[in-house]
């Protein structure tokens, strides 16, 4: 078998395996914490008469043992059944295919962003080592890592929305244009798709503040990462020679340096994309972006299980897969993983 | 008697007073120390009583009330000041909790190997898997909103970056003359561990810690913000930002303890990030990647 392919089917494998886990974790966490969603989800009157307590443990399937209640949540997951939301008593599964792509969007553009700035930053930074430009984009990168980003989402908002009013407000597009007809769910791509430049260049100046407040902490991570990665390669013996038979720079940079940098570079993006979806959470609340973050939010404090687990389970497997991808990238840029 | 690798201890004290001659660490150093102060002084510095609701509604800042009042007629610089001995002890503690069990556990993996090793090592992956903010939000509703659970659930993400850094360095020493020497010579498993294994161990750990208080102190905040952790009245910076929300164009309700929680844990980045850099470039970089 080609190496590459046994690789992947390995590191499938593995992620299939880590899925169930994360369908165990999510079950485990949800039901064997002292919160009990009956007081959470019936009003007090409710609460105070047995038979419609019971009535409706038992419409929730709360009434039977717990590994049975985790054998027939797995069933319904195989079925691709999440199960139904006790808040907006939809199922799960349609919530999620509404709030996913939404979040996607806003995640995607800012990974986006943290990669062309904080590779480029730590490019430069390694490049003018010790120099006036490194010690700034070092403190500045320091920074990027210690805004709170519910604060910074909050002062952004204050400053360019309400102040300045440089930015639009909340939401994904103004209402009064409507959204995009859905197809990717995604409304930049589906404005583009519909040949609406109105709704693209709404949802698009909407995506500018969120995607770069979120993209803030990753920024700052990706600048330190990028500069100690390209300190090291730069090193190395094969850059001196290249340099010593006198290539161009920029052939040394690209060809040479960035290549073998990127993989550090690479698994750190890959993380960086976990703390995107976290820190989603805390930015969708501010700029009302109807994404899973404020789902997640809705669901965990209302203590909505079958919620709460779709949201862990979906966010985990894309954070899976994520990491899938990085696993591959890695394949194809550095052919010495393929052979271990 | 105390063994240490020779190398390392050397490496360690030679270097650390270097650090200190950096800007960075001294700028770190000096807000840490203040921050400290602040905590410890608040009620003979704070001008006002942080509870007390006897100032005019959601002034701005001017003389009196230097960080304006909030919505109760609180006085917001006081409520800052207060909120840093409701926030700084809960993180210290938070991460001395999380560095002594993921580095129990991690040391446990790395030092018996087989199951216990895949056991711990396991779990940890899982919570890896899931992204922060989220998992410590499920926790923390699930135990119910207050400032003790959201350390808990804190908690419950924190210790699998020490786990897997314990783990790998108790692995690289585990092997070593030293070690097998003090086994040879009887040492029980435990006081092998203590007295051959955790002192190789606990500068790279410390560093770890050091840059992680921020971390701590965010997802902590973060969790009050999204009303998870502190309870009002208490001053909690999260819970106090939260709060500037629902009367935003008053922006200095929210602005000064977001200053507040910004300051100490860009003070501590910067502490960490000097030792880090201090350190054996080698242990450095082994930290960095397998604290992430």
């Amino acid at each position: 078998m080609h190496p590459l392919a046994r690789f992947l089917i390995r590191r499938i494998l593995l992620a299939v395996l880590m899925a169930w886990g994360i369908t165990l974790v999510t079950f485990v966490l949800t039901n064997l914490v002292p919160g009990d969603p009956v007081a959470a989800n019936l009003g007090q009157r409710a609460l105070g008469d047995p038979a419609i307590v019971a009535q409706w443990r038992a419409e929730h399937g709360l009434d039977k043992p717990l590994w049975q209640q985790y054998l027939i949540h797995l069933q319904g997951l195989v079925q691709g059944d999440l199960g139904m939301s006790q808040q907006s008593h939809r199922p799960v599964g349609q919530d999620l295919a509404e709030f996913v792509p939404a979040t996607l969007e806003l995640a995607g553009a800012a990974i986006l962003v943290s990669l062309v700035l904080g590779v480029g930053f730590g490019v430069v930074a390694a490049l003018r080592r010790d120099r006036l430009s490194d010690h700034a984009l070092r403190v500045l990168s320091l920074i990027g890592i210690s805004v709170p980003t519910f604060w910074l989402a909050l002062l952004a908002f204050y400053v360019f929305f309400y102040r300045l009013q440089l930015t639009p407000g909340s939401g994904r597009v103004d209402v009064a244009l409507g959204l995009a007809p859905p197809v990717t769910g995604l409304q930049t791509v589906d404005a583009l798709l519909a040949g609406r430049w109105d709704i693209f260049a709404s949802a698009a100046g909407h995506l500018v503040t969120p995607a770069l407040v979120l993209a803030l902490y990753t920024i700052g991570l990706l600048t330190r990462f990028t500069r100690s990665a390209v300190l090291e390669v730069l090193g190395q013996d094969y850059v001196r020679a290249a340099r010593a038979k006198g290539l161009p720079g920029r052939t040394i940079l690209f060809r040479y340096v960035l290549r073998s940098a990127l993989v550090p570079i690479i698994t750190v993006a890959g993380l960086a994309f976990g703390s995107l979806l976290s820190g989603t959470v805390l930015v969708e609340a501010i700029f009302a972006w109807p994404g899973v973050g404020q789902y997640a939010y809705k669901s965990a404090t209302t203590l909505d299980l079958p919620a709460v687990m779709g949201v862990g389970l979906v966010v985990g497997i894309v954070y899976l897969v994520i990491n899938l991808i990085v696993d591959v990238l890695y394949g194809v840029i550095d052919p010495r993983v393929r052979l271990q | 008697m105390r063994r240490r690798d020779p190398l390392a201890r050397k490496g360690l004290l030679r270097r650390l007073p270097q650090a200190w001659r950096q800007p960075l660490a001294v700028v770190g150093g000096v807000l840490v120390v203040a921050w400290i102060v602040v905590a410890l002084a608040a009620p003979v510095l704070a001008p006002h009583d942080p509870l007390a609701q006897e100032l005019p509604r959601l002034a701005a800042p001017g003389p009196g009330h230097w960080f304006g009042t909030d919505q109760l007629g609180r006085d917001i610089l006081s409520r800052v000041m207060y909120g840093a001995r409701v926030s700084i002890p809960l993180t210290l503690l938070l991460v001395a909790l999380s560095v002594l069990i993921g580095g129990l556990l991690g040391a446990c993996a790395g030092y018996f190997g087989r199951w216990v090793d895949e056991t711990i090592m396991r779990v940890a992956d899982l919570v890896f898997a899931f992204p922060t903010v989220i998992l410590a939000m499920v926790v923390a509703a699930a135990l119910g909103a207050s400032l003790t659970n959201a350390v808990l659930a804190v908690l419950v993400v924190a210790w699998p970056a020490y786990a897997r850094v314990t783990r790998g360095l108790v692995l690289g020493v585990r092997e070593r003359e030293f070690v097998l020497s003090g086994r040879l010579l009887g040492f029980s498993v435990w006081r092998s561990l203590r007295v051959d294994v955790l002192p190789n161990v606990t500068g790279p750990v410390l560093v770890l810690a050091t840059l992680d208080i921020g971390t701590a102190l965010l997802l902590l905040s973060g969790l009050s913000f999204l009303g998870l952790g502190a309870k009002p009245p208490s001053p909690e910076w999260g819970a106090m930002v939260a709060s500037g929300v629902e009367v935003f164009d008053s922006w200095w309700v929210a602005t000064f303890p977001g200053l507040a929680i910004l300051t100490v844990v860009l003070a501590f980045n910067f502490l960490g990030d000097t030792l880090r850099d201090a350190l054996d470039p080698r242990t450095a970089r082994a930290i960095k990647e397998r604290a992430l």
